[in-house]
């Protein structure tokens, strides 16, 4: 036994309690540099002016303009929704601008600015193809456009389609028009009706009859302009028989304002498809005194619109300074499948108030929800989520699942789950657990000689096990990191 | 190795330990013993420096450094381990998982280099064998769902892994069949060793029959009043702790 050793050992552990926690909140947020690029955009504000240059920007055709167009008139008669558990502070939708884009538009990835290839390898999306994960295609959208996407040639060569929204718009019309707002029609609600009004980019795949995808699809959404707000829409159609796994990811700098996110993504199976869609949402969450921060108000909804079709969702949230957000899933066709696997973790000031819906309309339709909520510092965390069972809704099944976990004394756990059944055959199961990270657990693994930190990373990851299971093996890794530097300085 | 000496501690603001002083040397088994509330588990939960346990004064020196001043964890770090009376179940956490993070943590404290998946499970399948544990408990999250017995064969397979210098036995026999108590009574003695010292606190003279100690001391009212071999065990089991005490204390400062 060395005794040196072992003192040496106690004064860095004590040197990393006092000095280290700043260190420790300082990288916390290892995306949150900016990217020096030359832009152009348009200037804040927003009235029926704004869309139509933002619609000739894009150069759309004239039922697009007029659709946005719509959506914004429609946007302007409805009241703000104040029915989450949430404190918003009031947005200036004219102090927003609703465009930002690099000024050079390349038109394959050899001629994408090398600083913006510099800010996706930072963020671990290398976009070069020969360097690019393997097995992953990635859409990467900076601000409101999207600057490239990988393996094109590959997936064509499959029959799938994967390109940006705007792309699609120009490129597949009859497709778009088909299923845009299909599954979330532009009065939807508040957000996205503004999204269907001011959208400016997002990611397009279509798979058609019968095709498995033959790797996972991705898009990798960053915010990088000050004083923008990011509106992408996102349309992911699998045909009859189809197979297709989708992961999201997004980063914003650090910033002192507020920024606003507000995004509609649209899900439909056709029959016997299967969608599985994952995110690991890492917006800016605002600094430890609760300034800055992405406001995420997202929209969310899978249409399983055939027989024997799928729709997994699982998502992983740990940023942003507001998450609004409720995957969704209507099952239509008889016998299909609706899944939400979520894990949502806030500290600090973070306020997240997120869940799911599953609509339940065809028969012997199957529905799971499981949520993980994790609460630390002064942060709030509710889960809100809807299982509605109709009348058609013959021998249909959910069971849900909720958990939350309390790390300290000042931060908040809410549960609001709805149930409306109105068919008697239709079985609803719901449990829920709230713990805290005990004492006993904590000394427990210290006593074993594990530290603060790293116990309660693993108390955590264990509690998360049955969401991590769900998402694709490089992103549970991911996703794992990322909670364990979310936590930084949340004991002691 | 571990000299402790006049050490009284308080549990919320109520003094447990009145001046409690022994001696462990290396390769010596040690037993606890003593009344319900005479403070055996208080001694075992400062020593490896369980929160809320305040020692208000004497001093605890191991391998001649100060054990009091460090964090639970370079306690663990340095060679002590506490088998707890009621081991702590971690949802969702593998057991196998749970051990590696735990020894290489110790392992990199102590500047030595960390076990990578293959040689620390060429490890657990060496120990599995000693001990004669299934390995069934280690595909398992820990404890979760562990009858009583299971949890105590985790602890004690837990030490073997971790090869402590100390090792402080909360109870391990508490609350065990016989076949269970014996499987516990094997384990530790096969962990018996010249540089390795035990400190078994338990309530009952039946893990002796087992683990033989060489040294036998009395815990009553916060400090030791009687020491002595084996034989001051079978004592206690014919007379019960009532006539204990009166006779001088043990190692206690007059």
């Amino acid at each position: 036994m060395n005794d040196t050793m072992i003192n040496e050992g106690s004064t860095a552990t004590a040197l990393r309690d006092n000095a280290g926690v700043a260190e420790a909140l300082g990288r916390s947020y290892s995306a949150g540099f900016v990217t020096q690029i030359e832009m152009t955009g348009l200037p804040p504000g927003l009235d029926e002016g704004t869309i139509r240059a933002l619609s000739a920007v894009k150069r759309e055709p004239e039922w697009m303009t007029e659709w946005r167009l719509e959506a914004y008139r429609h946007w302007l008669t409805m009241p703000k929704p104040d029915w989450a558990k949430l404190n918003i502070d009031p947005i200036d939708y004219q102090a927003i601008s609703y465009y930002a884009a690099p000024k050079k538009q390349p038109k394959s990835l050899d001629e994408v600015d090398p600083a913006l290839l510099e800010t996706y390898e930072k963020l671990g999306v290398p976009l070069h193809e020969r360097a690019a994960l393997a097995g992953v295609a990635v859409d990467a959208v900076f601000d409101s456009v999207s600057v490239g996407t990988t393996f094109r040639k590959q997936l064509a060569d499959a029959g799938v389609l994967f390109c940006s929204m705007s792309e699609a718009i120009r490129e597949y019309p009859e497709l778009v028009q088909k299923y845009l707002g299909s599954v979330v029609p532009t009065g939807d609600n508040f957000f996205a009706a503004l999204n269907s009004a001011v959208f400016s980019d997002g990611s397009f795949v279509f798979i058609p009859k019968g095709v498995r995808c033959p790797m996972e699809l991705s898009t990798y959404f960053r915010i990088n302009a000050q004083n923008t707000g990011q509106f992408e829409r996102t349309l992911i159609v699998a045909e009859e028989g189809a197979h297709v796994s989708y992961l999201e990811g997004c980063t914003a700098p650090k910033r002192d304002e507020n920024q606003l996110h507000a995004a509609v993504v649209e899900l439909v199976a056709l029959e016997g498809a299967q969608i599985k869609y994952s995110t690991v949402q890492n917006w800016y969450p605002g600094d430890e005194n609760g300034v800055g921060g992405i406001y995420n108000f997202v929209t969310k909804r899978g249409d399983c619109r055939g027989d024997d079709s799928k729709i997994s969702w699982t998502q992983v949230e740990t940023g942003s300074a507001i998450t609004w957000k409720y995957p969704s899933v209507v099952l239509r066709g008889d016998r299909s499948v609706g899944e939400f696997y979520s894990v949502a973790l806030t500290h600090h000031f973070q306020q997240a108030d997120t869940g799911t819906k599953m609509i339940h309309l065809g028969k012997f339709t199957k529905s799971k929800i499981v949520s993980k909520g994790i609460s630390a510092g002064r942060s709030s965390n509710s889960y809100r989520g809807l299982v509605k069972m109709e009348k058609g809704a013959e021998g249909a099944r959910n069971y849900t699942q909720c958990d939350s976990l309390l790390i300290g004394k000042q931060c908040g756990a809410h549960t609001f789950p709805y149930m409306e059944v109105k068919n008697p055959t239709a079985i609803v199961e719901h449990e829920a657990t709230t713990s805290k990270i005990s004492d006993e657990q904590m000394f427990y693994c210290r006593s074993r000689g594990i530290g603060e930190e790293d116990a309660v990373s693993m108390i955590v990851d264990g509690f998360c096990k049955q969401v991590f299971r769900e998402l694709p093996m490089e992103f549970a890794v991911e996703a794992k990191k990322l909670l364990e530097v979310s936590l930084e300085g949340a004991v002691g | 190795m571990l000299k402790i000496e006049n050490l009284h501690a308080r549990v919320e603001g109520k003094e447990i330990l009145k001046g409690l002083s022994l001696t462990v040397n290396a390769g010596e088994v040690h037993a606890i013993m003593g009344p319900n509330g005479a403070g055996k588990s208080t001694l075992g939960n400062v020593l490896s420096g369980r929160e809320g346990y305040e020692v208000t004064a004497g001093t605890v020196t191991y391998n001649g450094i100060d054990l009091l001043a460090l964090e639970p964890e370079a306690r663990a770090a340095a060679g002590v381990f506490l088998a707890f009376q009621y081991p702590v179940e971690i949802p969702g956490v593998n057991n196998t998982y749970f051990l590696r993070a735990a020894l290489n943590a110790q392992r990199k404290r102590r500047g030595e280099k960390e076990l990578d998946s293959m040689q620390f499970l060429k490890l657990v399948r060496e120990k599995l064998k000693v001990m004669q544990i299934s390995d069934e408990l280690l595909h398992r999250a820990v404890n979760e769902g562990f009858s009583g017995g299971e949890k105590k064969r985790n602890e004690i397979f837990q030490m073997a892994v971790l090869e402590p210098q100390l090792a402080i036995l909360d109870e391990t026999d508490s609350g065990l069949d016989i076949d269970a108590l014996k499987q516990v009574a094997q384990g530790v003695n096969t962990l018996r060793s010249p540089d390795r010292a035990f400190l078994m606190i338990t309530h009952y003279q039946r893990l002796l029959d087992y683990v033989v100690p060489d040294f036998v001391h009395v815990l009553a009212g916060g400090r030791i009043v009687e020491s002595g071999d084996k034989s001051l065990a079978l004592k206690l089991e014919q007379h019960g702790y009532a006539g204990i005490g009166e006779s001088r204390p043990a190692g206690a400062v007059a």
